[in-house]
């Protein structure tokens, strides 16, 4: 949590630093995708979450450091290992008029339980909701859950009369035909409400003069558009057309920095850039090594591990702005993180594996990497490849959209990857995700942990994962979490890479909080005249 | 006579059905759009139940006829990305697409034709060949650099023009106009001279290879003969007949502008209908490529069909030369 | 594109033959500018065939390339390294290397993609102009629907859809790719032309004699109507070099390009020009340069062509 303090520095430098904000403004910010369905239900992606935050509230919210606040629930308490309670707030009205209750809470997690929703994973569907009473509500679990409410903040209540009145009781879907408006508006109890939205051109929100809580900044307005060019993004900030953008790339950030209209803000992301290896086939197709897997040997996988140049990445691809990391979490969501260290590069050591290994002649292997998802996504892809085959391990570099890209490597593509990058942000922000998500065992299907691409797996790890599920001892809890990571970094099961950094390109009149988590919240910002 | 038409008619149609079994099936192996529509860790039981709602199953000809059965009456389906009726979608990008256009293609003219005209008359002037090999450089750079650049020096440097989108724009009610306020036409500068750049060469040189054919003809001799003034020659005789292919390249250009407009519109954020077709490739949204292409190819059909049957109107030979070739 | 229009079908006899008469000499040696962009063209074309035996680096090994090496200034600047000319792009590889490689991948994308527009076309064209009647229409009809799909819609396409079909990675699919779509969008301008020469040609007595006397029809096109056209296809096969090119560089940008670790020109201005905001120019002028330096030497050379095989214009 030590580097997220200087961007909540930075939030309460809002009051005392900005001398002269104006009484209200007009916020324009750019990203470089796009805002399209407003159903809170329908993608879950931190973009779209992170946007619809600042129209909808879930019953927790998050603050700048990401620690846990209350928000829709005033308060809450397990009164039993499977019951939590859940007090509301009261008082508190949808932007159409409506008053929030229990009623819509019940609502709200059968609608994002149900068929249609992306964001099933907020609530286990055997969680059951009981009405107490207008203003208290039960959750019912099968077996103790300590995360249950982690990802609350993005579980966003909606108004079950609104719902009901504009057809959106349902999940607005791809193949939906109906008319239904949750697409299109938004009915929540937020800061700002959607004054207009024009999906992929530009989106106009208006701050809610009623909202339950304080707006700590003074953003009256905002008009959003997508940029998808990095080129064109830039340029609109520099010359001053827009106030906010996200994200900088890595090599403008200098330049940003120099230009004195802007600055550029960053910080890590709790997202981890890693390699993964096909440890499951007894063969690789793109391998000219036939009838067996190199992958499955751990030496092989050390030996590409400690051929990374990792700090020659990060200066040369990454400009400084990334953390190399040992593990598959974020230091920041793992408190036990900096006891691991990473395998050290050493091209001589690497060669030496691969030689007991048995593959002292090196062999070729097909890469899988996007192209346009992550930070430099493709150019990591390069100087890996260029860095391995410095021990002999030629590769083919197959980089390509993400559309392509994923329809490649995910379950739907039947796993066709050798030897893929990934990022990953646990979204619950907490080790478990990563094992039932990266590390566990799969079968072809992908029942198991449907994003371990290469399938590697071990037992014992699956073990553990199942332990620290159950386990409600913070302390006890870290230490299974810690045996389970030692494993997969001493059988080296992926070679993370690092943490990207976050990088907004903003105005110097603008004050704001920048998140760990991404999202771009408009209550803590104020633009001075 | 109706019956050339009819003919020419009937054969647009199975152009177009051509054009949208192509379209179809190409978008049918481009990308997976479930993956698309959903978030990363969406669980594989609902990716199928998706893929079964969406009617992806369907055998080919099945999903291909309910499409084109549906572009007839146009319902195009929903977005993917956007779960809005993409016929609506269009509707709303069109307009940004074709003042776009249409603002380049006046450019294109307006800068070409005179250019063309002066190198055709002037052949051998140093003038000419500075603007022939100046307008070499248009078509020598790709469009996306020449279109960086120029955001690099007139919005980054000189803070003259704005980099990215419409500015203010007007709605009519039907039509959401830029050309009506002062942002608006700012903002449409730098775009349209990027998707003009290319055409605008073409003009010129066709014009001036007219104009230099022209000159040669008999006719031209003759009214020098006559004694008529150069200038008289020159714009009113040679010009004129110089126009006709010009203006019938430049319509059959159009569409080819539209489609370059992705580029374009990619480069600064013109809210169009070329960046709407770019990012549903991007992002697999099938319902708005098809109907995109089937666009494009309609605006083509007609645009050659208009042109077909003015020629027949205009000079009766074609009729029966094309007739039997046509 | 339709430059060739103009020239009168009628007037292109013997022009192939004629090509190396003096005139056509005298007419090259006239022009300084045409020369220039012949010798520009040439040292391209060398630069591009030898650059295995004389680039400095091989920017394609990437045993050779170091990302320690990356972002190196050109060697005159202060920061330079005499080891890279031109400086060396984010991955650490020689700009100068980098042009000669990527100058022979788009010559090699832009060669193939006209040889193949120009087979498809010659052939449909001769086949609609000869044949006639029904076959005509429908060839004339499939060049309407392909004129609807420029190169760009065609290569987003075809892209698209390669991987889902065949098991290649975008790294050996993208030359046929780009090589595909181009020569695709190209055949149309072929074929008109040569449709209309052969519509003409056809019914000329020498034909019309050879055809009584039962000389195979694929012999008459192949003798007596295709040298007819040769001229105006080697016109329009010049403009297209230039424009293939051009185009290849453009669909770079879009994402369906030549990948960038086998990097074309059009992929190096494409990787470049994210770093011209920061200050690293030289990533993308230079091969902007190239590029602008080929396409322009090839369309002067296309100029040039067709003035010179007009007679009229002589």
């Amino acid at each position: 949590m030590r580097i997220m303090g200087l961007s909540l520095a930075a939030g309460v430098a809002v009051a005392v630093s900005a001398i002269s904000p104006a009484d209200s403004a007009t916020l324009r910010w750019a990203f470089q995708g796009q805002l399209n369905a407003l159903d809170p239900y329908t993608l879950n992606e931190t973009f779209t979450l992170g946007q619809l935050g600042n129209v909808y509230e879930g019953l927790t919210r998050r603050g700048p450091d990401l620690e846990i606040e209350p928000a829709l629930a005033e308060s809450w308490e397990i009164i039993e290992p499977t019951r939590w309670r859940f007090h509301l707030r009261q008082g508190v009205k949808f932007h159409n008029g409506n008053d929030f209750n229990a009623d819509d809470v019940v609502f709200s997690a059968e609608r994002v339980q149900s068929q249609n929703s992306d964001l099933k994973t907020r609530l286990p569907g055997d969680v059951k909701v009981e009405k107490v009473d207008d203003h208290t509500v039960d959750f019912v679990l099968s077996q103790p859950n300590p995360i249950l409410h982690y990802e609350w903040d993005t579980w966003y209540i909606m108004d079950k009369e609104w719902s009901e009145e504009n057809g959106a009781t349902e999940v607005v879907s791809a193949s939906d035909r109906s008319d239904n408006r949750a697409a299109f508006e938004t009915n929540g109890t937020g800061p700002y409400t959607i004054d207009s939205h024009e999906p992929g051109v530009r989106t106009v929100f208006k701050a809610n003069p009623d909202w339950w809580d304080e707006i700590e900044g003074n953003i009256e307005e905002v008009v959003f558009t997508p940029i998808s060019q990095d080129s064109t993004r830039v340029a609109a900030l520099l010359s001053g057309e827009v106030d906010l953008v996200d994200p900088v790339p890595v090599q403008d950030v200098a330049r940003v920095e120099q230009n004195p209209n802007t600055d550029a803000l960053t910080g890590p992301e709790l997202r981890t850039i890693f390699l993964g290896f096909n440890s499951m086939d007894d063969e690789l197709s793109s391998s000219d090594i036939k009838g067996e897997n190199p992958f499955k040997d751990a030496r092989v996988r050390k030996a590409l591990y400690q051929a990374i140049d990792i700090e020659a990445i990060k200066q040369k691809v990454m400009r400084g702005m990334s953390e190399p990391s040992a593990l598959l979490i974020s230091p920041l969501l793992y408190d036990r993180a900096g006891e691991f260290e990473r395998h050290a590069y050493d091209p001589e050591a690497a060669m030496q594996l691969l030689e007991e290994a048995g593959y002292g002649d090196g062999f070729t292997v097909t890469m899988d990497c996007p192209n346009d998802r992550y930070v430099n996504d493709e150019a990591i892809c390069q100087a890996v490849a260029s860095m391995v085959a410095k021990i002999g391990v030629r590769i083919d570099l197959n980089a390509q959209p993400k559309a392509q890209y994923f329809g490649k490597v995910l379950a739907t593509g039947g796993y066709d990857t050798d030897f893929y990058l990934l990022g990953w942000t646990p979204s619950s922000m907490d080790s478990y995700n990563i094992f039932a998500n990266l590390s566990g065992c799969r079968d072809e299907t992908g029942k198991g942990s449907p994003f371990n691409l290469g399938g590697w797996c071990n037992e014992k790890v699956d073990e553990l994962a199942g332990q620290v599920l159950t386990e409600n001892d913070p302390d006890k809890r870290n230490e299974l979490i810690f045996e389970a990571f030692s494993i997969m970094h001493d059988e080296v099961s992926h070679i993370p890479l690092h943490q990207q950094s976050l990088a907004w390109g903003k105005s110097t009149k603008l004050d704001l909080v920048q998140r760990a988590d991404n999202q771009v919240l408009f209550k803590w910002m104020t633009l001075s005249e | 006579m109706a019956g050339y038409i009819l003919r020419r008619l009937v054969q647009s149609i199975v152009v177009m059905l051509a054009v949208g079994l192509i379209a179809f099936m190409m978008f049918r192996y481009i990308g997976d759009p479930v993956n698309q529509m959903v978030g990363v860790d969406t669980t594989p039981e609902q990716r199928a139940a998706l893929r079964e709602r969406l009617g992806l199953n369907d055998p080919m000809i099945v999903q291909y006829a309910r499409y084109m059965w549906n572009a007839a009456q146009f319902k195009f389906g929903t977005s993917y990305q956007f779960k809005e009726p993409v016929a609506q979608l269009i509707a709303s990008r069109l307009p940004a697409t074709l003042e776009l256009s249409i603002v380049s293609a006046l450019f294109a003219l307006l800068v070409g034709v005179p250019m063309g005209v002066y190198t055709g008359i002037n052949r051998n002037s140093w003038l000419s060949k500075v603007f022939m090999t100046v307008s070499l450089v248009g078509i020598s750079l790709p469009t996306f650099l020449i279109g960086i650049l120029l955001i690099f020096v007139f919005s980054v440097h000189l803070h003259l023009l704005p980099s990215f989108g419409r500015g203010q724009v007007v709605d009519l009610g039907f039509w959401r106009t830029g050309l009506l306020t002062g942002s608006g036409l700012k903002a449409l500068i730098m775009p349209a001279i990027t998707l003009g750049l290319f055409q605008m060469t073409l003009i010129m040189r066709l014009v001036r290879s007219e104009m230099l054919e022209v000159l040669r003809t008999d006719y031209i001799k003759f009214a020098r003969a006559r004694g008529l003034s150069r200038r008289a020659i020159n714009f009113s005789h040679a010009l004129k007949n110089t126009l006709i292919p010009v203006i019938t390249i430049t319509g059959l250009q159009l569409g080819s502008i539209i489609a370059f407009a992705i580029i374009t519109e990619t480069v600064f954020q013109w809210p169009g209908m070329g960046l709407l077709f770019l990012q549903a490739v991007q992002n697999v949204d099938i319902p708005i490529m098809a109907a995109y292409l089937l666009l494009i190819a309609f605006l083509f059909v007609l645009i050659n069909l208009v042109v077909d049957i003015l020629y027949t109107v205009v000079d009766p030979r074609v009729r029966v030369d094309g007739g039997a070739s046509a | 594109m339709s430059e060739t229009r103009q020239i009168a079908p009628d007037e292109r006899r013997g022009i192939l033959a004629r090509s190396l008469d003096s005139d056509l000499l005298h007419s090259f040696l006239a022009s300084k500018v045409t020369v220039l962009a012949a010798i520009v063209t040439a040292v391209f074309f060398l630069g591009a065939l030898l650059a295995p035996l004389i680039a400095p680096h091989d920017p394609f090994d990437l045993r050779q390339i170091s990302i320690m090496d990356s972002l190196v200034p050109p060697a005159w600047s202060d920061m330079g390294d005499p080891r890279f000319l031109l400086g060396t792009d984010d991955q650490g590889r020689d700009i100068l290397s980098a042009i000669m490689y990527g100058a022979r991948i788009s010559l090699a994308v832009g060669f193939c993609s006209v040889i193949l527009a120009a087979i498809i076309g010659i052939t449909l064209g001769l086949v609609a102009g000869y044949v006639g009647g029904f076959t005509d229409t429908v060839i004339m009809r499939i060049a309407d629907v392909q004129l609807t799909f420029p190169a760009i819609l065609i290569a987003l396409l075809i892209n698209g859809s390669v991987h889902a079909v065949m098991d290649v990675t975008r790294e050996q699919s993208a030359f046929w790719v780009l090589v595909v779509s181009i020569g695709l969008s190209f055949w149309v301008q072929y074929a008109r032309t040569v449709r209309g020469s052969t519509l003409v040609e056809r019914n000329r007595e020498y034909v019309q004699a050879a055809r009584v006397i039962g000389v195979h029809p694929i012999r008459i096109m192949i003798r007596h109507v295709l040298p007819n056209v040769m001229g105006p296809v080697l016109v329009i096969a010049t403009i297209n070099l230039a424009l293939a090119i051009i185009t290849e560089a453009t669909l770079s940008f879009l994402g369906v390009g030549i990948p960038p670790t086998q990097p074309s020109l059009g992929t190096l201005i494409r990787i470049g020009q994210d770093f011209l905001f920061s200050g690293e120019w030289w990533i993308t002028i230079f091969p902007g340069f190239a590029l602008a330096a080929l396409v322009l030497a090839v369309n002067l050379l296309g100029d040039w062509l067709r003035d010179a095989l007009n007679p009229k214009l002589r």
